[in-house]
C-alpha cells in the first residue's frame, strides 16, 4: 500500500455507513448463522426470488462522509440566492422562535417519533397537537379543527371532496372566487377532474354570480390573493341560499385583526400556518389545517385529536374518530391522507404558545402597519393602490414601469410578486425590519411616513382569541423551555428505544442529515422566488430524482407529493391520464388485494376509480386464480392493479412478474405501493418487477424522520411512457412536464426543505452502502422472527422459511388467558417499548421491522421484553397470575400507581414497572394508564378548555 | 309471538302489520365493540332494498346499515343516537335503528327465520 492508498483507506469516506447500520460485523455473522445463512449475499439469494433479482451494482456516486456531505449541501445552500421574499399567495417569511427551533425542529425527541396511534406513550405531542387544533379554532371561528393537512391548496382540496359529499345542492358545480391563490386553484382543477366536478370561475365579491352558478360549494379566500379583504358575509348567505357550502381559505396571522370567517358564516375553513414559525423551505413542509362545524365532523378528513380519560380516570389524549380514515374505511374514506405534518403543527402550536394572544396581536398590528407605511409610500411615489382595505399585503398598479419597480426591488434585496403586467404586489411578513422598511419605502419613492386605516371598522376582530391558560403560561424562555422537555419526555421516540413498526421502516434520522435543513440557504427560499435565485435547490432536486430513478429501475421522478398518499394519487393520475391519451376512456376498475394498505382504495377512489378486490391465499399472497378470474371479468374496463412489494405480509412473493404480466396483457398498468422498498434497495426494483408506476416513502426508506406523524415526502416515479403524466405546476415550468393535467401540491418542488435529508442519505451510503442497509435489514427481520418463534407462531415466510424485511407474529392464541394482541402492546409500553404495528394487515397479530438500523443488542432487548411478556401469560395461563388483575390487563403502569401507598394488584410492584432487570437502569414511565377510546368516541372534546374541567367533569 | 327475521349482513326485522322494525343482532353488536356513533335515515325518506341507510361505528370500525327491504322510513330511534351504549346493551330491542313501511309486506317472507340466521352464524 502506497501512502495515497493507505490515506484513502484512513479517509474512510464511506464512514457513515457503519454509523446508519447498527450490527457490527461480529454481530452480523452471529445474527447469519442464526437464521441458517452463510453470508448477506446468501440471505438476499434465499429471500429475494432470483427471477427479479438485480445483480449489478447501482450506479451512484461514491460514497462521502458526514462532514463532506455537510460542505456540500451547504455549498448547494449557497448557490440559492437568500433575497427577503415579500411575494405572499400563501407563504410568508416568519421567525421560528429559537426555542422552538432548537427544542422541536431539531430536537431528535419530536421529530423521531411515530404517528400517535398508541396514545399511551404519545400524550407529549398529542397536547401539543390539541394546542394547535385548539389555535386553529379560535383564530378561524370554528368549531372543531383537525390536527394538520398536507398544505392549504390540498386542504382546499379535501373541503372540496368534503362539500361535494355534505352539500344539499346536488351539484358537479364548484364556484371559485378570481381571488383564490393560483396554486389553490390549479390543485383544485386536478382533484375535480377524475371526480367529474367542473370548476366555475365567479369573481371576487360577486354574490349573485355564487348563487347563478348553483354550486355544491364555493371557494373564497381571505384576505384574497391580491391583499384585498373584503367582507364575505353575502357570498356565503348566497351560497347558503341554493344549498351549497361555504369554503374559506384563510390566513390565520390575518384572523388576529379581522372578522374570522366561522362569525360570516363559513362551513368550512382552510389554509395553511406555515408563517406562524415554520420556515417558507422552497414551498415545504408546512402545517395545512382545516376547521369546521361540529355537524360536519364526522366527513372531515384527517387526524383529529381528543381528549379522554385514562383507566384511572385521568384525563388523557389521543386519536379520536378513527373510523372516518382510510385505515378502516377504504374506499368509503373521507380521504386518503394518512401522515399528516405534525412536527410543523406542533411547531406552529407552539408559536402561538410562545407568543399568546398579544404577542400575536402586536405581530399582526405591526405588519400590518408597515403594509399601511408602504402603501402611501407607493402613492407618494406616484404608483396606484388596487385596493385600500388590505391586511399585510398591497398590490400596486405600477403601469409601464412594472418592470423596472420589480428589478428595483430585487437589487435592494427584496422579491415582490408580479401579478400582472402593470400590478406588483408586496406582502409584509415578521420578518420586516425598520432598515428593510426604510429601504423598501426608499424603492417605491415614498417621502414621508404616514399610515392610513387599511381594515374597516365592520370587518375588525371583536372576539377575544386564545384565552386557554396555555397560551398565557410560557412566556418566559424557561416557562418555555421546561414545558416543551415535560411534553417530549412524555413519549417514546426514536432517541429512547427502537420503534418496531411493520411498513413504517423507523430507521435512522441521522443528525448529518437533519442538520443541513436549517441551513438559511434552503429554510428562507421562496417557493415562487425567480428561478434563477433557486440553482442550489435545482441542482439538488435534479440529483436526487436521479438516483431515486436508479433505485427504482424507471425513467422519471416527480418530487412534488408531500405524502405517500400523495404520491400513489398522482401515480394512478398518470395512469389515468395515460389510457385517456390513447383513447381509453372505458378503463376505470382498479385492482386491490384484499391485504392492502387502506390509503390505496382511498386512493384509487379519489382517482376516480372503482376498487374491486382480489383475494389472498392462506401464505399472505395474492391469489392467482382469483386474480385472473377478475381480470378476465373486467378486462376492458381494467385500468390499472395495485400492489404492494414484498407484500403487506412480509413476504417476496415470487408469482410478482407472473402477476405484472397477466395485467398488461388485459390493458392494465401496475402501480407499486412503495412502503416496502427499503426490502428492494439494490436487491430488486419496481422496474425490474415489472410495475409501471410507484411512489416511495421518503420518510420510510430514505431517512426522513416521521415527525410524530408528518411531515412526508412521497415522489412517484414511472417508466417511460408515463412520463408526459407526472404532475407539473402552474408556477414553475420545470416542475414538470407541460403536457400533464397540473399540480397535486401547493408547491411546485412539494416539500423540499427536507430533500436535503435523503440526498445526504444516499450521498453518503453510496451504492455498495444501501444495498447493505437492505441485506441487513431482512437480516435483522429474520433473527428477530428466529428468536421469537419458540414464543409465538410466525405467520408468512417465503419458499424458503424467510420473511422480508418485516415478520408478523400471531397473537390469537391466549384466549384461555383472556389476552389479546392489545394486552400484549399496551404491556410492551412498561418495558419502554413502542410496540409493533397493531392488527395490520392481520387482525390480532402485531408486525415487527426492525430495519437495518438497530444493533443484535437493542434487538436482543426488544425479543426479550417480548418473551418476557409470552412468559407473563403462560403464568396466566398456569394459573400463577390472576386471570383479570395481572400485568398486561393492568398495563401500562404510571409512576403514581406503583408508588402510591395502596397497591391493590396480587402482583409486585417490582413485577408492574421493573420486569427485566435492565428495564429499572433506563426506566420510561407511561406518563398515563391505558387511553378509553370509547368514552373518548362517546364524548368528543378536540380543544383544549383548561384540564381541570375535564377531571371534575370525570367524577 | 312476534315473527322476527334475520339478514347476512346481520340486520334483525320485526313486523307489526306492515311497519317493519329494523336493527342489529347481537352478534353483530359483538363483533362492532362499543358503539359510539350511529347515523340514522330521515323521516319519510324512500329506501330501496339493501340501500345502505344508516351507519353504525365503533372505535375500531364503521359498518353501513342496510334496509333489508323497500319502504318509506317512518321513525328513527333517537334514543340510540343520545346513548349509543344501547346498541350494545338491547341490540334486540330499545337498540333498534329504524321503522319502515313496507312497500310490499310479502317481502318480508324472503328473510331468514331464526333457525336459518343460526344456521348461518355456524357457518362463519
Amino acid at each position: 500500500m502506497n501512502a495515497l492508498e493507505e490515506l484513502t483507506a484512513l479517509e474512510a469516506n464511506d464512514s457513515f455507513v457503519a454509523r446508519h447500520i447498527a450490527p457490527t460485523e461480529a454481530e452480523i455473522a452471529a445474527m447469519l448463522k442464526a437464521v441458517g445463512a452463510a453470508s448477506l449475499s446468501d440471505l438476499a439469494a434465499k429471500t429475494v426470488p432470483g427471477s427479479i433479482r438485480v445483480q449489478q451494482a447501482m450506479e451512484l456516486p461514491p460514497a462521502i462522509d458526514e462532514a463532506a456531505v455537510i460542505a456540500e449541501l451547504r455549498g448547494l445552500s449557497e448557490r440559492n440566492v437568500t433575497k427577503k421574499s415579500l411575494i405572499g399567495q400563501g407563504y410568508h417569511g416568519t421567525i421560528t422562535p429559537p426555542v422552538v427551533l432548537r427544542n422541536v425542529l431539531e430536537n431528535p425527541g419530536w421529530y423521531t417519533a411515530y404517528t400517535p396511534y398508541q396514545a399511551e406513550i404519545a400524550q407529549g405531542r398529542l397536547e401539543a397537537l390539541v394546542n394547535f387544533q385548539t389555535m386553529i379554532c379560535e383564530l378561524t371561528g370554528m368549531e372543531i379543527a383537525n390536527a394538520s393537512l398536507l398544505d392549504e391548496a390540498t386542504a382546499a382540496a379535501e373541503a372540496m371532496h368534503m362539500a361535494h359529499a355534505t352539500a344539499k345542492a346536488k351539484s358537479d358545480l364548484l364556484a371559485v372566487a378570481s381571488d383564490l391563490h393560483p396554486q389553490v386553484r390549479a390543485v383544485l382543477a386536478t382533484r375535480a377532474w377524475p371526480l367529474g366536478i367542473t370548476l366555475v370561475d365567479v369573481p371576487a365579491g360577486d354574490a349573485p354570480a355564487v348563487a347563478a352558478a348553483k354550486p355544491f360549494a364555493v371557494v373564497l379566500q381571505y384576505p384574497g390573493t391580491s391583499g384585498a379583504v373584503r367582507d364575505l358575509s353575502a357570498e356565503i348567505a348566497a351560497a347558503h341560499a341554493v344549498g351549497a357550502l361555504a369554503i374559506v381559505s384563510a390566513d390565520p396571522l390575518s384572523l388576529v385583526l379581522l372578522t374570522p370567517p366561522g362569525e360570516m358564516g363559513a362551513d368550512i375553513v382552510v389554509g395553511s400556518a406555515q408563517r406562524f414559525g415554520v420556515p417558507v423551505g422552497f414551498g415545504g413542509p408546512h402545517a395545512g389545517y382545516m376547521a369546521t362545524k361540529d355537524a360536519l365532523k364526522r366527513t372531515m378528513p384527517g387526524r383529529l385529536v381528543g381528549v379522554s380519560l385514562d383507566a384511572a380516570g385521568v384525563p388523557a389524549m389521543r386519536l379520536a374518530l378513527q373510523t372516518r380514515e382510510q385505515h378502516i374505511r377504504r374506499e368509503k374514506a373521507t380521504s386518503n391522507i394518512c401522515t399528516a405534518q405534525v412536527l410543523l403543527a406542533v411547531m406552529a402550536g407552539m408559536y402561538a404558545v410562545w407568543h399568546g394572544p398579544t404577542g400575536l396581536m402586536r405581530i399582526a398590528r405591526r405588519v400590518n402597519l408597515q403594509a399601511r407605511l408602504l402603501a402611501a409610500a407607493a402613492q407618494q411615489g406616484g404608483y396606484g393602490i388596487r385596493f385600500a382595505a388590505f391586511f399585510d399585503t398591497i398590490t400596486i398598479d405600477a403601469g409601464a414601469r412594472a418592470e423596472a419597480l420589480m428589478q428595483r426591488a430585487v437589487a435592494a434585496g427584496f422579491n415582490f410578486r408580479r401579478v400582472d403586467a402593470a400590478g406588483v404586489a408586496i406582502a409584509v411578513d415578521e420578518t420586516v425590519t425598520r432598515a428593510d422598511l426604510t429601504l423598501l419605502m426608499q424603492v417605491l419613492g415614498g417621502r414621508e411616513a404616514v399610515a392610513p386605516d387599511s381594515i374597516l371598522p365592520e370587518l375588525q376582530r371583536k372576539s377575544l382569541f386564545l384565552q386557554q391558560s396555555v397560551f398565557s403560561a410560557h412566556h418566559a424562555e424557561h416557562e418555555m423551555l421546561r414545558y416543551l422537555k415535560r411534553l417530549e419526555d412524555k413519549d417514546i421516540a426514536l432517541n429512547r428505544s427502537m420503534i418496531p413498526l411493520g411498513s413504517c421502516t423507523m430507521k435512522l434520522n441521522a443528525t448529518a442529515e437533519m442538520i443541513p435543513i436549517t441551513l438559511p440557504g434552503f429554510a428562507d427560499i421562496h417557493p415562487f422566488a425567480p428561478a434563477d435565485q433557486t440553482e442550489g435547490y435545482k441542482t439538488l432536486i435534479e440529483r436526487l430524482c436521479g438516483w431515486l430513478t436508479v433505485a427504482t429501475g424507471f425513467a422519471g421522478v416527480s418530487i412534488q407529493p408531500n405524502a405517500g398518499s400523495q404520491g400513489e394519487y398522482a401515480g394512478l393520475l398518470a395512469i389515468r391520464a395515460w389510457h385517456a391519451s390513447r383513447g381509453d376512456h372505458a378503463r376505470d376498475i382498479c385492482l386491490i388485494p384484499s391485504s392492502a394498505h387502506g390509503t390505496n382504495p382511498a386512493s384509487a377512489a379519489m382517482a376516480g376509480y372503482k376498487v374491486v378486490v382480489t383475494a389472498c391465499d392462506r401464505d399472505g399472497n395474492v391469489d392467482l386464480l382469483d386474480l385472473q378470474a377478475k381480470i378476465a371479468q373486467h378486462g376492458d374496463r381494467l385500468a390499472a392493479l395495485m400492489i404492494t412489494y414484498p407484500s403487506t405480509h412480509g413476504v417476496f412473493e415470487v408469482a410478482i412478474r407472473d402477476i405484472c404480466r397477466l395485467v398488461h396483457e388485459a390493458g392494465g398498468q401496475v402501480y407499486m405501493d412503495g412502503a416496502n422498498m427499503n426490502a428492494q434497495v439494490g436487491l430488486t426494483s419496481p422496474g425490474a418487477i415489472g410495475a409501471d408506476v410507484c411512489h416511495l416513502n421518503l420518510h420510510k426508506t430514505f431517512c426522513i424522520p416521521h415527525g410524530g406523524g408528518g411531515p412526508g415526502v412521497g415522489p412517484v416515479c414511472v417508466a417511460a411512457h408515463l412520463l408526459p403524466f407526472l404532475p407539473n405546476h402552474p408556477e414553475r415550468a420545470d416542475a414538470g412536464p407541460a403536457t400533464s393535467y397540473g399540480p397535486v401540491s401547493a408547491a411546485p418542488f412539494g416539500s423540499a426543505l427536507i430533500l436535503p435529508i435523503s440526498y445526504a442519505y444516499v450521498r453518503m451510503m453510496g451504492a455498495a452502502g444501501l444495498t447493505k442497509a437492505t441485506e441487513v435489514a431482512i437480516l435483522n427481520a429474520n433473527y428477530v422472527a428466529g428468536r421469537l418463534a419458540p414464543h409465538y407462531p410466525i405467520l408468512y415466510a417465503g419458499p424458503s422459511g424467510m420473511v422480508a424485511h418485516e415478520c408478523i407474529i400471531d397473537c390469537r392464541g391466549f384466549g384461555a388467558a383472556q389476552v389479546a394482541v392489545e394486552d400484549i402492546a399496551k404491556r410492551l409500553q412498561d418495558y419502554g417499548y413502542h410496540a409493533p404495528t397493531m392488527s395490520w394487515p392481520v387482525a390480532g397479530t402485531l408486525m415487527i421491522e426492525p430495519t437495518e438500523s438497530e444493533s443484535q443488542a437493542e434487538l436482543d432487548r426488544f425479543c426479550d421484553a417480548m418473551i418476557a411478556i409470552r412468559q407473563e401469560i403462560a403464568d396466566i395461563e398456569a394459573g400463577f397470575l390472576d386471570a383479570v388483575d395481572n400485568p398486561l390487563k393492568n398495563a401500562p403502569h404510571t409512576a403514581r400507581e406503583v408508588m402510591a401507598d395502596v397497591w391493590p394488584h396480587p402482583y409486585s410492584r417490582e413485577r408492574a414497572a421493573f420486569p427485566l432487570p435492565w428495564v429499572a437502569t433506563a426506566k420510561y414511565w407511561p406518563p398515563v394508564k391505558r387511553v378509553d377510546n370509547v368514552y373518548g368516541d362517546r364524548n368528543l372534546v378536540c380543544t383544549c378548555a383548561p384540564l381541570e374541567a375535564y377531571a371534575e367533569a370525570a367524577q | 309471538m312476534t315473527d322476527i327475521r334475520y339478514t347476512e349482513d346481520h340486520e334483525w326485522v320485526r313486523l307489526d302489520d306492515d311497519i317493519a322494525t329494523i336493527g342489529i343482532t347481537d352478534h353483530a353488536q359483538e363483533a362492532l365493540g362499543d358503539v359510539v356513533f350511529v347515523e340514522l335515515p330521515e323521516d319519510g325518506r324512500e329506501v330501496a332494498e339493501m340501500e345502505a341507510c344508516a351507519v353504525v361505528e365503533s372505535v375500531k370500525a364503521a359498518s353501513d346499515v342496510f334496509s333489508p327491504l323497500a319502504g318509506t322510513v317512518v321513525e328513527s330511534n333517537q334514543m340510540i343516537v343520545d346513548d349509543p351504549s344501547l346498541v350494545n346493551g338491547d341490540p334486540m330491542g330499545g337498540g333498534w335503528f329504524f321503522k319502515i313501511e313496507l312497500a310490499d309486506v310479502e317481502d318480508f317472507e324472503k328473510l331468514m327465520d331464526e333457525a336459518a340466521y343460526k344456521a348461518f352464524l355456524e357457518t362463519l
